[in-house]
């Protein structure tokens, strides 16, 4: 496989993505917290199962930096299965024909929602860099009209991983009168030196790309490809574990029984990277990621509580679970053990479970039978303090 | 730190952890600590409408808690007790694990600071059969509640009824009830005085409050 192609053909977005979209105009703008307002926007959504009477069932399931609305079913863009097959459906632990089940694109992203690569009325062309920078709190905010939309009061549970973990916190924080239980999974209540340090290599490698065109590439007819390639690339050894891509690769070459002496991708662990690289730029807009990877940076939620963790916590009724995985290096236990430590500290309702496993952060995407029986378990006593009933 | 595994609400729970969930007022706020795969805990949850939290050392107990949905974290009495503020609970719980920590006597000033009231029960090291077998054989005792051969024990601080009561009381902590069973479970009469108490019960729990 060669490396990155340049003259692949432009990414074509599906004309209608599936699924609800939800437009707010010029004249009801968004406040973000950079101060900056926006409007008009328009979140994209996609729901699950069917909201009972009481209007309690409502689980929202908050996405990871590259994740998307479609956490079940078939990929509008890429085809495969939603991100999240293994814990949302019928009979799964996030149970379809109990819950409702609500996900959204978040702000800034690409697949519906307002991002970077939506025209800007006021312009007519691609916002690009002039997009204002968004927050995981402005995230959240634009979900939580989503819910007001919906007509639910309180949502039975908020849940994701990640950048999704980092989303319920601040539900939890901003909003604890609308949450009843919260499951931040692989996540961490600010961003780390090291995980900014990652994002900033990717940013980097992005804007290196003369194709991005300084953020106005839709405007110029290219796409940053090889930039966005690397920036995934890097990132996706961040996802995995060492353990994990010894067992899947170890030095095993590509289709050839000895090195090349040359920089093609004589390796298998090369080749898999090139490939995860250009695949991604197919179903991902560059400044999207700009955008995104920046608001998990600026994540670090006791700045708004006076710099102490647990007073985003303070007087919460909301019913917290905790989950980590051993052999996550870039959200490690740690991480969710601090978010822990906060909670007991306002003597909050916490459960904190560490699932064992090796394959790196990517895990809470995985089909983890341990995972999977812990959610299960933590939503079933849960719905049973909601008095939601089995159907 | 090793309790049963059956998880029927109607299930009869082990004899101390019953003493122990009789001691609790229902509707309260409980920490149970080292509360084992969550019998106890279930119990309370379910018996006496208790706001039930737990933490547990062993991570195989821990999962099976919270897939059982109980509120449990993975976490160690020596040394995450501090991050609760004082008086967080009405009732915490230490069933049979004061001997498995590294500090009892800190462990126990914690107690008493986020609760209102702590139980605690342990394995009573001045149980006669204990003393037989260091006494007569020479050996390190190895009883029912003390069941792991030295080099492997977690007991790394055991203690008898009567060493109990002696910290108890340099700490100002008061025992507000004590319960001594016997290896059949029958409970040894209050009037018994405590040195016969120490010899004939094979473990006790005690209910603490802070003192004055």
């Amino acid at each position: 496989m060669s490396a990155v192609s340049t003259n692949a053909p432009k990414i074509t977005w599906p004309a209608q993505l599936p699924g609800h979209r939800l437009t707010f105009d010029a004249d009801q703008p968004l406040r973000l917290d950079s101060g900056a307002e926006l409007g008009p926007f328009t979140i994209a959504y996609q729901t699950h199962g069917t909201l009972n009477a009481e209007r309690s069932n409502a689980i929202l399931v908050c996405h990871a930096l590259t994740g998307d609305q479609y956490v079940i079913g078939q990929h509008p863009v890429t085809g495969k299965p939603g991100w999240w097959q293994f814990m949302v459906g019928p009979g799964k632990p996030i149970d379809t024909d109990r819950y409702f089940v609500i996900s959204s694109n978040v702000l800034g992203g690409c697949l519906g929602t307002t991002g970077p690569k939506d025209v800007n009325p006021a312009t007519g062309r691609p916002y690009g860099t002039s997009f204002p920078v968004i927050t995981i709190a402005d995230m959240v905010r634009a979900q939580k009209l989503l819910i007001d939309h919906l007509g639910i009061e309180k949502l039975f549970c908020v849940t994701g991983g990640s950048m999704g973990a980092m989303q319920v916190l601040q539900w939890a924080a901003s909003y604890p009168e609308r949450v009843f239980a919260a499951v931040p999974i692989a996540g961490a209540a600010r961003h780390s030196a090291q995980n900014i340090a990652f994002h900033e290599v990717g940013r980097q490698a992005i804007m290196a790309d003369p194709d991005w065109c300084e953020g106005d590439y839709l405007v110029e007819s290219k796409i940053p490809r090889r930039g966005l390639a690397v920036a995934r690339m890097a990132a996706h050894i961040t996802y995995l574990s060492e353990t994990a891509l010894h067992r899947k690769f170890g030095r095993n070459l590509q289709n050839r029984q000895k090195v090349t002496y040359g920089f093609d991708a004589d390796f298998e662990v090369e080749s898999y990277l090139r490939h995860q690289g250009s695949t991604f730029v197919d179903r991902f807009d560059a400044n999207s990621y700009l955008y995104i990877t920046r608001a998990m940076d600026y994540f670090d939620l006791a700045v708004e509580f006076g710099g102490a963790l647990p007073n985003a916590f303070r007087g919460s009724k909301v019913r917290y679970c905790l989950i980590s995985f051993t052999g996550d290096w870039l959200f490690p236990t740690s991480e969710s053990r601090a978010i822990v430590h906060a909670l007991n500290a306002v003597a909050a309702n916490v459960s904190f479970v560490e699932i064992k496993s090796d394959k790196g952060h990517d895990a809470f995407l995985l089909d983890e039978p341990e995972f999977a029986k812990t959610l299960n378990g933590f939503l079933n006593g849960c719905a049973e303090h909601r008095g939601l009933t089995h159907r | 730190m090793n309790r049963m595994t059956t998880r029927r609400p109607s299930t009869p729970i082990r004899i101390d952890l019953q003493i122990i969930a009789d001691m609790v007022k229902p509707g309260s706020r409980v920490l149970d600590i080292g509360c084992g795969d969550g019998a106890l805990l279930d119990h309370l949850v379910h018996q006496k409408q208790v706001d039930g939290r737990g933490i547990e050392l062993e991570q195989e107990g821990v999962n099976a808690c919270v897939a059982h949905g109980l509120s449990v974290i993975h976490g160690d009495a020596d040394e995450d007790l501090d991050d609760y503020p004082s008086d967080a609970f009405d009732y915490v719980i230490l069933s049979r694990t004061l001997h498995n920590t590294r500090d009892p006597r800190w462990v126990l000033g914690e107690l008493v600071r986020i609760s209102q009231h702590a139980i605690v029960s342990f394995p009573n090291f001045g149980y006669w059969r204990v003393r037989w077998q260091l006494l007569l054989r020479g050996r390190m005792p190895m009883t029912a509640l003390f069941d792991d051969p030295w080099h492997s024990s977690p007991n790394i601080h055991p203690c008898t009824i009567l060493d109990f009561a002696v910290l108890c009381r340099d700490m100002g902590i008061k025992i507000t009830r004590q319960i001594s069973l016997t290896k059949t479970g029958q409970r040894i009469g209050p009037w018994m005085p405590q040195a016969l108490s120490n010899l004939f019960a094979e473990q006790a729990v005690f209910l603490l409050s802070r003192g004055n």
